[in-house]
C-alpha cells in the first residue's frame, strides 16, 4: 500500500477534501458458515477510484468477501466501511444487525454487478434501468426513462431499449446490467465474476464497458478469472487462499514477484488451462 | 330423447350458466386476493404468520367443499352472524381457491432465482417494492397455467352452491327436471354448458400464457 501505488487517474483529478480517504476499510473480518471459515481476518482498503481485482481458486472465498461489503452476505467479526460509514451493524448499538430498511442509504451507493445478470426477465432493457431510478431514486417515470436511455447508449445499446432479456446476449445483458447500476450513480461498483457465464467472443464487449468505467474514474472491486483484465486495469490485485488474502499489491508485483506458493500453483493452473 | 324439451329450458339455463360464471369468478379473484395475502404472510419469515397460514391452507384443502359450505352456512347463524346462501357460497368458494391460490404461488415464487431479489436489494429496494414490482409479477407469469386450471376446477366444483339454494347452473337444472320430468335432456344440456365455459376459459388461458412468453 505504499504511496506509488496511487493510480495516476485519481493523482490527476483535482483533489477534493475527502479525496485521499478511502472507500472501503475492511478490518479483520471473519466470516464461518458452521465449522468452515470461509474468510479469515481479512484487511483490505480500496481507496477511491481505484481497481481492486479479487483472484483465486473456486471456493477461497471471493464471492463471500465481496458480498459482505454490501452487506448480501453477515460478516461475524471485525468491521467494514464505506466512506467511514459502518457497513451492516449499528454504530451505536454494537453488533446490532440492521434491517434492510436501514441498509437501503447504504446500498443505493454501491452497484453490484452479477455472474448471472439477474435481469428482471418481465421487464423490456430500458424498464430494467429505469425500475430503480423510480422505486429508489423517487424520479419521476418520463425522467427515469430519458436517463435510462442515456445510460444504454452509454453501454452501447441505444438500439435494445425495448428488448426484452430473453432477447438479448449474455453479453448484451450483462451491459443492460452494468447500465442499471451506474444510473444510479454509485460511488463504488461490486462486480463478481461479471464474465465468466459469458461465451468467450462475448467477455471482450463487457470488460470494455468496464475499462470506460476504470479509466472514468469509478471505484471498482472485481472477483475475476480474466487475468488480463487485472493485469492491465486493476490498480491493486488480491490473492485469496482459503479465506485469506495470501497475497496483495499492485498486478505486477502479485502476478510476477510474489513468493506465495499457492498463488505460483494457481497462475500455472490458469495459463495451462488457457493455452492451447 | 326430445330436444325440443332443451330448446325450451335453454334460457333458463344460460341464465343460470351466467350466475355459474359470476359467483366462480368471484370466487377466483376474492381467492386471488386471500391466495396472495397468505402467500406473502407465509414466505414473510414470521413464524405466527406462517403458521397461520399453513393451518388455513391446511383445513381448506383438507376438508370437501360441500363440507366447508354447509359449515359456514350452519354454523355462522349461531355466532350470530346470519348469512344469505350467496355470501355462504362466495365465502365458500374464495376461501377454498385463496388456499389452493396461495399454494400455487407459493410453488411459483421458489421458482422465481434468488438472484432476482438480490438485484434488487442491491440497489437499494424496500422489501414491498421487492415483493411488488419484482416476486409477485414473476410469480403470477409462472402461474397462469395453474391459476386457469383452479379457475376450472372451481367452476365445476361451484355445482355443489346448489345445495344451500343458490340457483346456479345445476340447482336450476335440478329445478326445471323436478318440473318437466326430463332429467336427461336437462342434465345433458348442463353438461354441455359446463365443457363450453371451460374449453373458452382453457383457450383463453392459452392465449395469455402465450402472450406473457413473448415478454
Ligand atoms: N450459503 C452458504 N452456505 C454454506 N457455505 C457456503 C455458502 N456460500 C458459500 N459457502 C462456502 O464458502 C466458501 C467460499 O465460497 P465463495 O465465497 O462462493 O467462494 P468463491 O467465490 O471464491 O468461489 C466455499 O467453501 C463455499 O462452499
Ligand atoms: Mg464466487
Amino acid at each position: 500500500m505504499a504511496v506509488t501505488d496511487t493510480p495516476t487517474a485519481s493523482v490527476q483529478r483535482v483533489a477534493a477534501a475527502d479525496d485521499t480517504a478511502p472507500m472501503v476499510t475492511i478490518r479483520g473480518v471473519s466470516k464461518a458458515y458452521g465449522s468452515n471459515e470461509v474468510l479469515r481476518d481479512i484487511d483490505l482498503t480500496v481507496n477511491k477510484s481505484e481497481v481492486v481485482c479479487l483472484i483465486g481458486p473456486s471456493g477461497s472465498g471471493k464471492s463471500t468477501l465481496l458480498r459482505c461489503i454490501n452487506f448480501l452476505e453477515v460478516y461475524d467479526r471485525g468491521e467494514i466501511r464505506i466512506e467511514g460509514q459502518l457497513v451492516g451493524y449499528s454504530e451505536t448499538t454494537p453488533r446490532r444487525r440492521l434491517s434492510n430498511a436501514e441498509l437501503r442509504g447504504l446500498r443505493r451507493n454501491v452497484g453490484m454487478v452479477f455472474q448471472q445478470f439477474n435481469l428482471w426477465p418481465h421487464m423490456t432493457a430500458l424498464e430494467n434501468v429505469a425500475e430503480a431510478l423510480v422505486q429508489v431514486r423517487g424520479l419521476d417515470k418520463i425522467a427515469a426513462a430519458e436517463r435510462a436511455r442515456l445510460m444504454l447508449a452509454r453501454v452501447g445499446l441505444a438500439d435494445k431499449a425495448d428488448s426484452y432479456p430473453s432477447r438479448l446476449s449474455g453479453g448484451q445483458q450483462q451491459r443492460v446490467a452494468i447500465a442499471r447500476v451506474i444510473a444510479m450513480e454509485p460511488h463504488l461498483m461490486l462486480f463478481d465474476e461479471p464474465t465468466s457465464a459469458l461465451d468467450p467472443e462475448l467477455v471482450g464487449e463487457v470488460l470494455q464497458v468496464m475499462r470506460d468505467l476504470a479509466a472514468e474514474g469509478m471505484t471498482m472491486v472485481v472477483v475475476t478469472h480474466e487475468m488480463g483484465f487485472a493485469a492491465n486495469v486493476a490498480d491493486r490485485v488480491a490473492f485469496l487462499d482459503r479465506g485469506r488474502i495470501a497475497a496483495f499489491g499492485p498486478p505486477r508485483q502479485v502476478f510476477h514477484e510474489s513468493p506465495e506458493p499457492r498463488l505460483t500453483q494457481f497462475l500455472q493452473t490458469y495459463h495451462e488451462r488457457n493455452s492451447f | 330423447m326430445k330436444f325440443s324439451v332443451i330448446v325450451d329450458a335453454l334460457p333458463h339455463l344460460l341464465g343460470a350458466a351466467v350466475t355459474t360464471i359470476w359467483i366462480s369468478l368471484l370466487g377466483v379473484l376474492l381467492g386471488q386476493v386471500i391466495g396472495v395475502l397468505v402467500c406473502v404472510a407465509r414466505q414473510s419469515g414470521n413464524r405466527g404468520l406462517d403458521m397461520a397460514g399453513g393451518v388455513y391452507v391446511s383445513f381448506f384443502r383438507g376438508v370437501p367443499l360441500l363440507i366447508q359450505l354447509l359449515l359456514i352456512y350452519y354454523m355462522l347463524p349461531l355466532i350470530g352472524i346470519d348469512v344469505p346462501p350467496l355470501v355462504a357460497a362466495i365465502s365458500a368458494l374464495s376461501l377454498a381457491s385463496g388456499a389452493y391460490v396461495s399454494e400455487i404461488y407459493r410453488g411459483s415464487l421458489n421458482a422465481v432465482p434468488h438472484g432476482q431479489s438480490e438485484a434488487a436489494l442491491a440497489l437499494g429496494f424496500s422489501s414491498a417494492t421487492i415483493w411488488t414490482r419484482i416476486l409477485l409479477p414473476q410469480a403470477f407469469r409462472f402461474s397462469v397455467p395453474a391459476l386457469v386450471n383452479e379457475l376450472i376446477l372451481l367452476l365445476k366444483a361451484s355445482s355443489l352452491i346448489s345445495v344451500v339454494g343458490v340457483a346456479e347452473l345445476t340447482r336450476t337444472s335440478q329445478t326445471i327436471s323436478a318440473s318437466n320430468f326430463r332429467p336427461l335432456e336437462i342434465y345433458l344440456a348442463a353438461g354441455v354448458i359446463y365443457l363450453a365455459i371451460n374449453s373458452a376459459l382453457a383457450l383463453f388461458g392459452t392465449l395469455v400464457e402465450r402472450r406473457l412468453q413473448q415478454g
